[in-house]
């Protein structure tokens, strides 16, 4: 706590009796008016999001989160697939980004020189900056067409004896999604697990090669039980992006209300059912379909915050930047 | 006997050592094709968007509103308008919010208010920006029982904010403290400090964020859905629906015609463009290592 504080006056404090004079009362009434505007937007999100969703809260009561049936002409609502699509799609997504993202930071830090490391690690970066639609229309056209013709078969064909790898693969369903998802939060994961990985201590490396280990022994033994927890962050950072993915997921996932009982099958998650329903949708459906947003809303909230804190707690003291 | 032993304990410690080098090469193997897994698709994209958009790329699209559902030619002459007006609007509405907050937290943030503040911008950088969307739907597009190019813009600008402001806190927290003293030392208030020393010393890497803010806005699609809607027609007026790149990309990747696919290609690779021009200048200009992520 001490070195906390001692470290803390780089910036002057606010002393508002003392130091400020008129003009900086204006200055800091403005500033801290825009601030104010950012809290009042999120407090106002959360409350006015409740208040649309309280017809149907009021109607389903607790059951909406594990009823199976979504039938809106019978005014059922039940969101169950709807979580389950996203927890699946997203899980998947985040083990597989998480893995293959592991992997290239390892390389980009501890393998490649500094030539090759830079222009790899921009061009993953650079898969952040495609829009999500045009990730969901790539993955209608090539990548769902991949899955179908060639990627599906042999899944079937090596894992199909497993309950739930069996199944038609078709050009949209769940393993699409899972698939844009995986490609859409690599550069997420791999960005931050890259600077995490970097901030272990040059020395711990280097104690352990002066005791013979090879490159794999020195990230097995030193580096990776240091980075764990911001590697995990990480994930973490990259499953709540997974989780609140819309429009790219709503292209390739196949939308069905159903539960979808095997790999191929199409589903929905709760952001592709909201964005393909809510336009038609009216009364208690559309409060239902805003009662699923305060859902996603929470659940992503919760993940954030989890994740902050991991990544938070491996960095602290060195500079950091965590960027969505 | 000694010499038998020690012979085999070579042997044995020749073998293991060999083991270890064949799993930390082959661990490095796996390194190269987990690389290959990451770089491959972002090839693939680009090279589709090029292969299929190119040919989509005529005098009229740029030039002619979207012909009848089906009918050949046309154009995404308003998507392309409708677009630039929303996200120029989104950025007008929220980088002021989103800067003020940025110095809030730089120079007054040090205390449980500033807390509070960069907690809430933590939170809002994290919402799904489809909830956006319902949220600005249901303060604005319920209340004037109509869709609108401006609703569009302040969903945009609630996804801008927290991008622009986190920026603008960081950058302004790079500069050197000494700066601050002399303009002390001058007898010059607070916020003269800020405004003429600190801002302008900042400029260049708040400018970077606010591009970089734009080019995430300018390829987001789930906000507008409900908000600006889309519109089959130009328009200039923004309290009327209005199109968008995105939205139309979404509506012509979902419809069955070829012509439509076609025309989708070649937004998919304008916009894409577009976002990879603004992040390499970025990067060419500022050499950050700042990026846009979607």
């Amino acid at each position: 706590m001490a070195v906390t504080t001692a470290n803390k006056p780089e910036r002057p404090a606010l002393n508002l009796r003392n130091r400020l004079k008129p003009g900086d009362w204006t200055f800091v009434a403005l500033t801290g008016g825009s601030a104010l505007i950012a809290i009042v937007l999120i407090v106002g999100l959360f409350f006015e999001l409740t208040n649309q969703a309280w017809a149907s809260i009021h109607h389903t009561g607790i059951g909406f989160l594990y009823g199976t049936t979504w039938d809106p002409a019978r005014a059922t609502f039940g969101a169950w697939p709807f979580i389950l699509g996203t927890l699946l799609t997203s899980v998947f997504a985040l083990v597989f980004a998480t893995a293959i993202a592991v992997l290239v930071a390892l390389f980009l830090v501890e393998v490649a020189p500094g030539w090759l490391s830079r222009p790899v690690s921009y061009m993953v970066e650079l898969l952040a900056a495609i829009p999500s639609v045009v990730y969901g229309f790539w993955g209608i056209f090539v990548m769902g067409v991949f899955i179908r013709d060639h990627l599906g078969p042999v899944i079937v064909k090596s894992l199909g004896w497993i309950p739930f790898f069996n199944g038609t693969p078709l050009i949209t369903g769940l393993f699409s999604g899972c698939a844009i998802l995986t490609i859409m939060i690599l550069p997420t994961v791999m960005a931050v697990s890259r600077d995490v990985i970097s901030a272990v201590p040059r020395s711990q490396r280097e104690g352990i090669l002066a005791l013979g280990a090879t490159r794999w022994e020195m990230i097995r033994i030193a580096v990776l039980p240091y980075a764990r927890a911001g590697v995990l962050g990480a994930s973490i950072l990259g499953l709540a992006r997974a989780v609140g993915e819309t429009l790219a997921v709503t292209l390739v996932i196949g939308n069905s209300v159903n539960i979808p009982h095997n790999i191929f099958a199409p589903a929905y998650t709760m952001a592709s059912l909201i964005a393909n329903q809510f336009p038609e949708a009216t009364g208690l459906q559309q409060s239902a379909l805003i009662e699923i947003a305060l859902v996603l809303l929470v659940i992503t909230f919760a993940i954030n915050v989890v994740a902050r804190l991991l990544v938070w707690r491996v960095t602290k003291g060195q500079h950091v930047v965590v960027q969505e | 006997m000694t010499t038998f032993d020690r012979s085999t304990a070579v042997v044995r410690s020749d073998r293991l050592y060999r083991r270890r080098k064949l799993l930390n090469q082959a661990v490095t193997g796996l390194m190269v094709l987990a690389v290959a897994c990451a770089v491959v698709p972002l090839f693939l994209i680009v090279f589709y968007l090029v292969k299929q958009g190119v040919p989509g790329m005529s005098v009229h699209f740029f030039t002619q509103d979207p012909a009848a559902p089906g009918a050949p030619g046309g154009g995404v002459h308003n998507a392309i308008i409708g677009s630039a007006i929303m996200v120029g609007l989104g950025v007008v509405i929220g980088v002021p919010i989103a800067i003020g907050t940025g110095i809030f937290l730089a120079e007054f943030g040090q205390n449980r208010t500033g807390s509070i503040v960069r907690f809430t911008i933590e939170v809002m950088a994290g919402i799904p920006s489809i909830t956006v969307g319902l949220f600005v739907y249901s303060i604005i597009v319920l209340r004037q029982h109509h869709f609108s190019g401006l609703a569009g813009s302040v969903s945009l600008a609630i996804i801008l904010i927290p991008i622009v402001a986190r920026i603008t806190e960081e950058m302004l927290l790079l500069v050197p403290r000494s700066l601050r003293e002399a303009s002390y030392a001058l007898g010059a208030p607070r916020w003269k400090t800020v405004l003429h020393i600190v801002l302008p010393t900042a400029l260049p890497g708040i400018v970077t964020g606010i591009m970089l803010g734009l080019s995430r806005i300018a390829g987001e699609a789930a906000p507008l859905l409900f908000t600006s809607l889309g519109n089959e027609f130009y328009t200039s007026n923004v309290r009327s629906p209005m199109d968008s790149l995105p939205t139309r990309i979404y509506t012509y990747a979902t419809g069955p015609y070829d012509s439509w696919h076609q025309q989708a290609w070649a937004m998919s690779l304008l916009l894409v463009a577009i976002i990879l021009v603004i992040s390499l200048a970025v990067r060419a200009l500022f050499g950050s290592r700042v990026t846009v992520r979607q």
